[in-house]
């Protein structure tokens, strides 16, 4: 009896196994997608025609999905119908607001419905500007829409459809680090830039830049990318009067410099771009000192010549920024020396910053581009470093002290142990122990 | 009616109180036996010369030195810069700190494969070892006084291992801290230790060491007869060999501090992130990285509190080792003791050399 009770627990317990592993492992794999109850999802994701069902899966990643948005907040129409009635045309309802998708010439309007609405956004993002649509209208972009131009970019050709991500999001085609190849996808297409007659070498140009590899290479989203100074929404290309201001944005002092020299009003009169005349504009190399003065490299010699103010000055702040660099590399190096030899020199090194710093500032005040004001900086580099080259001297003259000093001790120390040597040798000798 | 203040006059005075003929005539019938391990005898001496060269060093730098977070950086950097040959004591002092635990190790070490902690010099032992834990404790408590970046953060994992203990380990933590973090108050604290409790211990502990020195005379190694060893009188022949010793020791720390003064580096920054490379100083690094090889759970132990256990039975099995011995007490050889001794050896020498190659 109690052998068939336990026969019977063992077979059921079969049966309630292979019961829960065949609901596991034989039920549909898309029951979960069936469940949703949201018509758009659950039709269009059953829809053969990828163009169609692609956007349910793009969406899941897509910001506004996480803030809570549906479908029908931008598309309109009505998910409760449409499914359950085998009936498409109930969800296109529009009665209930259907728009369908966007053509390329509705999507600034489409996406600005909400994103112009202030009241709106500030519901989930307090801090988002609204003026997207009104910048982008006075873009070189939003004026060829106007004209009717469907090729140029919008919303979408930057931010992506389905699947748009925040800009903070690194996987963004408009995160910093993206946004020159996001750029690049339309304007390095020589046969799609055909009809525009612009160049299409500016990401090649960018790429090779100072800016270029500090944002691409090393990864520093301190770099400026496209937009940064073309602007995003509003992207125009800078004329040659406010290009100073878009490289003023971060390099202040040079822009500030550069406003008070004489070259300011000639580069206007001349019709020269104020920065991009010596540094150029997507291919801005990284400068050298090389690029002052009279040598070869120099660019100066390119508008100064032989007996004009200007050349005269342009050499003579290339000598004193060699001056001040020549300087401060006899403090290093005596420094170095000193600290190698054990001297603790940390005072002198903090000094030694600042003599560093003053060179740095000497680079930004060639942008005086007058000699009197450029001295005012890189003097007082030279006076700060050769106040460390005299710490280096006298801390390398210590190092001398001591290592005589060590000269002489250690012999003596040496002579005193052989001596006691020499006295237990006799002393033994003459009463062993 | 006193004795006039003549020679013999100030030797009977000095008798008279303190029994100085009978210390004189002790000193002077001092023997030491001579035998091939002779040489391990200077070990004890050497320790002690840098030791007395820590308390003169040590007292110099107390002169300049101010205990507090805003002060302590800032007081060595003006010791090695501005005190006329600061920088000389400084680097001495952490030099000789350094080769007194050497010393103070293969002293440790010496006496026990010579078995010279066997009846009757057991406490001689036991005060040894405890001598060598406050060495230990010195070098722990000064590493974190000049307030520089290594000895703080250091000092915050070395603090970091006490919490670890059951039931007691937080209120350890707080107590050796002085607060919940590294911060001027554990500077101030360590202070107090490193210059007045430890010196104050060690004192004691030291005493007592060279009086059972003294009383029980040199041990020999097992299987050498006492009476049949050659002897050396300790004075003048003994101490002078000690002193050509300590004239040496002293020519390598000039040599040492000279050559290789000792780095300050930076100031201690608590915001700042832990520099690359911490660790603490070598004598400790062998257990160190041992901490860092056991796995954070081993079995259902915390990993960490099982090491501090394993090192905690590992030093009292060090202060009980004349006791564990019983054959050395026998004058018979232990068989296994020499190869746990090598393994010792051997297991310090390796993890070290890990700590600072991995």
């Amino acid at each position: 009896m109690k052998m068939l009770r336990t026969d019977f627990i063992l077979r059921f317990l079969i049966a309630v196994s292979i019961a829960v592993l065949a609901t596991f492992v034989l039920a549909p794999q898309d029951t979960r997608a069936k469940a949703t109850g949201n018509s758009c999802v659950d039709c269009h994701s059953e829809i053969p025609d990828k163009q169609l069902s692609d956007p349910v899966k793009g969406v899941e990643s897509d910001i506004h999905h996480a803030k809570g948005l549906g479908c029908q907040d931008c598309h309109g129409g009505d998910p409760t119908k449409g499914m359950a009635e085998g009936d498409p045309e109930l969800a296109h309802n529009p009665a209930k607001g259907f728009v369908g998708a966007p053509t390329s010439k509705e999507i600034p309007d489409f996406c600005a419905k909400c994103h112009s609405d202030v009241e709106f956004m500030k519901r989930y993002n307090p801090k988002l500007r609204v003026d997207q649509l009104l910048e982008y209208r006075s873009s070189k972009h939003g004026k060829l829409l106007e004209t009717g131009d469907g090729k140029v970019a919008t919303c979408v050709s930057c931010h992506g459809v389905h699947g748009i991500l925040a800009v903070s999001d690194t996987r963004s085609p408009v995160f910093r680090a993206n946004a020159p190849g996001t750029c690049a996808k339309c304007h390095a297409n020589a046969g799609y830039m055909k009809p525009y007659g612009i160049p299409t070498n500016q990401f090649d140009l960018y790429k090779s830049s100072v800016h270029g590899m500090q944002l691409l290479e090393k990864g520093d989203l301190a770099a400026p990318a496209c937009n940064n100074c073309h602007g995003n929404h509003g992207a125009t290309p800078p004329g040659l009067t406010s290009i100073a201001f878009a490289c003023g944005e971060c390099h202040a002092n040079n822009r500030d410099f550069f406003n008070q020299s004489p070259h300011k009003e000639a580069y206007t009169k001349m019709g020269l771009g104020e920065c991009t005349t010596c540094h150029n504009h997507h291919d801005i190399a990284k400068p050298t000192d090389a690029m002052l003065g009279v040598g070869e490299r120099a660019l100066c010699v390119r508008c100064h010549s032989q007996g004009d103010k200007g050349f005269e000055t342009a050499a003579k702040m290339a000598v004193e920024l060699d001056t001040l660099k020549l300087t401060l590399n006899l403090a290093h190096e005596l420094l170095t020396r000193a600290e190698q030899g054990g001297i603790n020199v940390r005072l002198g090194k903090y000094d030694l910053h600042t003599a560093d710093d003053a060179l740095i500032k000497a680079r930004t005040a060639i942008h005086y581009f007058d000699f009197d004001k450029f001295h005012e900086v890189s003097g007082a580099g030279v006076t700060e470093a050769r106040q460390v080259i005299t710490q280096g001297e006298e801390a390398l003259h210590d190092l001398r002290i001591r290592q005589i000093g060590l000269g002489v001790s250690v012999p003596i120390i040496l002579w005193v142990a052989l001596a006691l040597y020499l006295r237990i040798r006799r002393m033994e000798r003459e009463k062993p122990f | 009616m006193s004795e006039p203040a003549t020679h013999s006059g100030i030797s009977q005075w000095l008798d008279e109180r303190l029994g100085w003929h009978a210390i004189k005539e002790l000193a002077l019938h001092k023997r030491v036996p001579m035998h091939k391990h002779s040489i391990w005898y200077y070990l004890g001496g050497m320790t002690l010369f840098c030791f007395l060269v820590q308390i003169v060093t040590g007292i110099f730098l107390l002169l300049y030195y101010r205990p507090t977070a805003e002060a302590a950086f800032e007081s060595v950097e003006f010791i090695m810069t501005d005190v006329k040959f600061g920088w000389l004591i400084r680097s001495i002092h952490s030099w000789s700190a350094n080769l007194m635990i050497f010393f103070a190790f293969v002293h440790m070490f010496s006496v026990f494969f010579l078995r010279a902690y066997r009846r009757p010099r057991e406490l001689t032992w036991v005060s040894g070892a405890f001598l060598l834990f406050l060495s230990l404790g010195f070098g722990f408590s000064g590493y974190l006084l000049p307030w520089n970046q290594l000895a703080y953060f250091a000092t915050k994992v070395g603090t970091d291992i006490l919490g670890q203990i059951p039931l007691i380990g937080e209120w350890l933590l707080t107590v050796a801290r002085g607060g919940e973090d590294v911060t001027g108050a554990t500077l101030t604290r360590f202070f107090g230790v490193h210059v007045a409790v430890l010196p104050m211990i060690s004192t004691f502990f030291l005493l007592g060491h060279l009086a059972l020195v003294q009383k029980q005379g040199m041990s020999v190694p097992i299987g050498e007869e006492y009476k049949k060893t050659r002897q050396m009188p300790f004075i003048p022949n003994f101490a002078l060999r000690d002193l050509v010793g300590w004239t040496l020791a002293l020519g390598i720390l000039v040599l040492l501090a000279s050559l290789f003064p000792w780095e300050l580096g930076e100031k201690a920054d608590p915001l700042a992130s832990a520099p690359a490379g911490i660790r603490p100083e070598w004598f400790f690094c062998f257990m160190f990285q041992t901490l860092k090889y056991i796995p954070g759970k081993v079995w259902f132990i915390n990993g960490e509190l099982l090491g501090i256990i394993a090192f905690g039975l590992g030093g009292a099995a060090l202060v009980l080792v004349p006791f564990l011995d019983r054959r050395a007490a026998r004058e018979e050889r232990h068989k296994w003791l020499p190869v746990i001794g090598w393994l010792v050896i051997l297991y310090i020498i390796v993890f070290t050399v890990l700590a600072y190659v991995v």
